[in-house]
């Protein structure tokens, strides 16, 4: 039994800027001038005040050809059709469930889009409105992907793959959604042991990989067995490993995950949430990613 | 929430592994620092994981209580910042407040807790009055833990300045303060205890819950221990119940992990203390 650790705080040093390559980023507070040329169009996180354009977010100016828009650090979730997102289930409705994705307003699953067990196809029938609780109740965890993006921003979600649906044992990380990097798939089966579903909206689901492969984490059957210790730790060390990450704003993705995973294993699991160690590992990493990129 | 509480419950019930890693009597880490406020007589700040708390003790005079004439009292009060949630906006915070507050009174209520005696001046005249200020900033789980070790910090960096009672001819009685602003008596904390509380989920408790666990837990049993492992007070939060066996090892638990607690505790304070000037003062911008 460790003895119980207190400390007495010290001043946090800048992280080295030589590391990052493009580092000659144009970062902006609310209400900062971004430039008073007014050949540009302005885009998302901008406005016109005075013949010039002010950004209304913190965060980074990024500028293709003539439109300039700001991506801020820390936002709600704004859904694009294709996005994979994980969500939990808040009301169920006549004929939708609502979710929370973190997004400004709760996203939409409507009973169409949902598969039904066994792959059928065919209309949904009222006895399939009233079985609604059945399927997926107040508080369950889904993986989803965006249909369609009503014109107030609410996203409109639809499971009609295997691949999504309920999930079951696991952890679920919440992050900020402009820290996940967009990717291919967001589906990965990690070598250590776990697999993780990198949501779009920011929240991150970590979860024992299944033994068959063609039972995926979608289905209504949530396997309730014990996971192993093995698996356990493998996914707590995942969890804090994430965490780090996030503290030290680096972008999400399956490579960045692993080795920051393969840096941390020096450590105990409780430690790599300690501030020092936090930096170390995210350093390595960020050493790592560097030489891997050339 | 299902499948988050059947997670938890599984891997806290069949062993000592919690989904960040720790065990069931493992703290997150903590952070103290003292005298982070100019203008008080004592203050510390406590960070303990996402748990911010700082605490302020003014000693000002006054008038002894009717029934105690001769020792001087501690005031309370807590302020649940809307900084610290949502949930705190407006009066949002102020059940948790009160309810803070009522424990605090009562853990200090103990007559060997603080020297009271040693806080009176005159006798049913005049006596030192120390108002605890206690300021929630960030709310990350566990707040009476780190609430309790911020109070017992702050009020041992607590300065109250030596005074001298002079007698007039007339009777009438004058209060002097010494000259030298370091001349000042300090307290003595070796019997302040320190709240532990132990949340059930499953059937194991755990110490230092974050906000997800306390989400998950249906009861705690809060408890007051001193450093030498005497549990003075005890209180149970939650709507779930306990069943009396499991009260009997919680309170075994706690006795063994306040006094650790204490021992830590007392080692940084002391070793703030033995820094003197040359402590880098980090506050609020580091």
């Amino acid at each position: 039994m460790a003895a119980i650790e207190i400390r007495l705080p010290v001043a946090r040093k800048l992280v080295v800027q030589s590391l990052a390559q493009g580092s000659d980023k144009h970062l902006v507070a609310p209400g900062d001038t971004i430039t008073t040329d007014t050949g540009y169009m302005r885009g998302h996180g901008t406005y016109m005040g005075d013949e010039k354009l002010v950004a209304s977010v913190a965060g980074a100016v990024e500028r293709v050809n003539k439109l300039i828009c700001v991506k801020a650090l820390k936002t709600r979730y704004n859904g694009e059709v294709g996005d994979i997102v994980v969500g939990r289930v808040t009301e169920v409705q006549q004929k939708r469930w609502k979710v929370e994705t973190n997004a400004r307003l709760d996203s939409v699953l409507l009973l169409s889009s949902m598969n039904l067990p066994g792959g059928e196809l065919r209309r949904r029938s009222a006895e399939d409105e009233l079985a609604m609780r059945d399927y997926l109740q107040e508080g369950d965890l889904i993986s989803a992907e965006v249909q369609a993006v009503f014109s107030d921003g609410a996203v409109s979600l639809h499971t009609r793959s295997l691949k999504y649906g309920k999930l079951g044992q696991g952890v679920l990380v919440q992050v900020s959604p402009s820290l996940v990097k967009r990717q291919k798939t967001h589906f990965h089966d990690l070598p250590c042991g776990a697999s993780v579903i990198l949501g779009n909206n920011g929240f991150i689901w970590i979860y024992p990989t299944p033994e068959q492969k063609d039972e995926e984490a979608g289905g209504f059957v949530t396997n309730l067995e014990p996971v192993s210790v093995h698996d356990r730790e493998v996914i707590s060390r995942l969890r804090n490993c994430i965490l780090a990450l996030v503290a030290q704003k680096l972008m999400l993705y399956d490579t960045s995950i692993v080795y920051c995973y393969e840096a941390s294993l020096p450590h105990q699991i409780k430690d790599i949430l300690k501030p020092e160690v936090m930096q170390e590992i995210v350093l390595e990493t960020r050493q790592r990613l560097l030489e891997l990129e050339g | 929430m299902d499948s988050l509480l059947f997670c938890l419950k599984a891997s806290v019930t069949l062993e000592d592994l919690r989904v960040d890693g720790r065990g069931c009597e493992d703290y997150r880490c903590i952070e103290v620092e003292t005298d982070v406020v100019s203008n008080t007589s004592g203050s510390a700040r406590v960070k303990l994981g996402h748990t911010d708390i700082l605490v302020g003790v003014k000693a000002e005079m006054g008038t002894p209580k009717l029934e105690n004439p001769k020792e001087g009292y501690l005031e309370f009060f807590v302020d649940c910042s809307a900084n610290a949630t949502p949930e705190f906006e407006g009066r949002g915070g102020e059940e948790l407040a009160t309810e803070i507050v009522n424990t605090l009174y009562r853990i200090f209520s103990n007559e060997s807790t603080i020297d009271v005696k040693s806080l009176c001046i005159n006798p049913r005249e005049h006596c030192w009055v120390l108002y605890v200020d206690v300021l929630l900033l960030e709310c990350g789980g566990n707040l009476f833990d780190a609430i309790s070790i911020a109070v017992k910090a702050a009020l041992f960096n607590t300065r109250i300045p030596k005074v001298r009672v002079l007698e007039d001819e007339e009777g009438s009685k004058e209060i002097e303060l010494s000259d030298d602003p370091y001349d000042c008596i300090r307290l003595n904390v070796e019997n302040v205890p320190c709240i532990i509380t132990l949340s059930k989920i499953g059937c194991r408790h755990v110490v230092d819950a974050t906000l997800q666990e306390e989400a998950c837990s249906l009861a705690s049993l809060l408890l007051s221990v001193t450093s030498r492992g005497t549990l003075t007070c005890m209180k149970k939060l939650g709507n779930g119940s306990l069943d009396p066996e499991s009260i009997f090892e919680m309170m075994e638990t706690g006795k063994r992990v306040g006094k650790m607690l204490h021992t830590s505790l007392q080692k940084i304070l002391d070793k703030e203390e033995s820094l003197g000037t040359t402590r880098q003062k980090v506050g609020f911008l580091g």
